[in-house]
């Protein structure tokens, strides 16, 4: 296994860094290609982007900004918003993302992971899951970056990504939305459910609030912890973070 | 230096081309074997799958100018897999440049595939810019054997060759577009 990842995560809407609280409330937290720099410096092991209003308002993330974080970081990075089609992955690869992560869009229509994965390969296509508690179960929703159009698919989320992982995906994002942003740490059960689940790497998502839950996401076995306000806010420092899990016994790039 | 990024219409270029941007260099962006032939030096970048890249390699009359290069050439990724005999990704014949086979990594509990992210890497040859103990960024599914060519090795599961070397050939199985201060390192001393 790799060293673990720590993956700050940039949400964008209108060609800025946002950040809300549960899916809403979104305030501006900068410029993309400054954030990015800022990340790979400190020691971010890689970044995703997300276009958050892309899928919720019928269109593909804008590929100039991609274009622009590829010209000025080497470190990985994944773009995601609005890709509906083969050849908007196509375009988006080509402008330098290194993956794309499929989230609305597969629900729509989940023949499209497989057209991503036969033609550029599984390691380059992550689906992303926005998964809610509900009835003693974990059920998808979809279209989230918009407070209007979120719904409830009904999907179980581990037949989901079962699915799409058996349609090629090579990495599942699984953001817990009942902890987005609430900072008491990530779901570690319903992580370990999905880790259970499939052989492709898991990136816990949503509630990390200090160093110790990401000891605990690595501990119960996520290949990566995403994580924004922590880390938009500066609540702890990437370096810190990463010296800490040393310590923990946790392999960690430095 | 004409360095040439040969365009197989099935990777993602951009990356790599935006990388060699940071050395200030241009690449020529092309399929043609004239140009590729005449190239000071040669990136065969790759993402995607083996069977549809050696189908497009063919279809573009590369096979034997790729094969009878002299002049220092890399293969990353994909396209360095595509310097082995034969892949199992859809029984794939490749370029036959480096003897022995690319197979596919199996996941075990603790170890999921594909083998994504930053391993440590031991370095053999001296002259690829790396150290042992450099971390690497890694994103693939199929991995080439070890054999007498490899120059740098990482492990998941087995080990497996971050690195080959074979004449003017080298292969990087990890991305140094995308491994940051080591990656520049071995991108700096392919170019020089």
């Amino acid at each position: 296994m790799p060293a673990r990842r720590i993956i700050p995560c940039l949400d964008v809407k209108d060609g800025r860094v946002v950040k809300g609280v549960r899916f809403r409330d979104h305030r501006d937290a900068g410029d993309i290609v400054e954030q990015a720099t800022r990340y790979r410096d400190e020691g971010a092991d890689e970044l995703v982007f997300y276009d958050i209003s892309a899928s919720a308002e019928d269109r593909t993330l804008d590929l100039d900004w991609v274009r622009e974080i590829a010209r000025v970081i080497d470190i990985p990075f994944t773009a995601a918003g609005g890709l509906r089609t083969r050849d908007q992955g196509a375009a988006c690869l080509d402008a330098g993302a290194d993956k794309l992560s499929i989230n609305s869009p597969a629900l729509e229509r989940p023949e499209l992971i497989e057209e991503l994965a036969r033609d550029f390969g599984s390691q380059c296509v992550v689906l992303g899951v926005d998964s809610y508690q509900r009835d003693g179960d974990y059920f998808v929703h979809q279209y989230t970056g918009s407070p209007d159009k979120s719904r409830d698919t009904g999907l179980r989320t581990l037949d989901w990504v079962r699915d799409v992982c058996d349609r090629g995906a090579g990495e599942v994002v699984l953001n817990c939305m009942s902890r987005d942003g609430v900072r008491s740490g990530y779901d570690l059960d319903h992580v370990a459910a999905v880790m259970g689940a499939l052989t492709v790497p898991v990136i816990a998502s949503g509630g990390a609030g200090a160093p110790e839950h990401f000891r605990d996401a690595f501990v119960a076995g996520a290949s990566g912890a995403l994580a924004a306000t922590v880390f938009h806010d500066r609540i702890i420092a990437i370096p810190d973070l990463k010296e800490y899990l040393a310590k923990c016994g946790i392999e960690m790039r430095r | 230096m004409k360095l040439v990024l040969v365009d197989l219409g099935c990777g993602n270029l951009g990356s790599v081309r935006l990388a060699l941007g940071r050395f200030g260099i241009e690449p020529v962006v092309t399929a043609d074997a004239e140009e590729i032939v005449s190239a000071d030096k040669v990136i065969l970048p790759g993402v995607g799958a083996a069977g549809f890249a050696m189908e497009r390699i063919g279809a573009l009359g590369l096979r034997g100018p790729l094969s009878s290069l002299k002049q220092p050439a890399l293969g990353i990724c994909l396209g360095m897999q595509l310097l082995f005999d034969r892949s199992d990704e859809e029984a794939t014949d490749c370029l036959g440049i480096i003897p022995g086979q690319v197979r596919r990594l199996e996941p075990a509990p603790g170890l999921p595939v594909p083998h994504m992210g930053w391993s440590r890497v031991e370095v053999r040859d001296p002259e690829l810019g790396l150290v042992s103990g450099d971390y690497l960024y890694f994103a693939h599914s199929f991995a080439c054997d070890d054999g007498p060519a490899t120059a740098a090795s990482a492990t998941h599961g087995r080990g497996i060759p971050a690195v080959v070397r074979s004449g003017n050939w080298l292969g990087a199985q990890f991305h140094p577009e995308r491994s940051g201060e080591a990656g520049a390192r071995f991108l700096e001393s392919f170019l020089q």
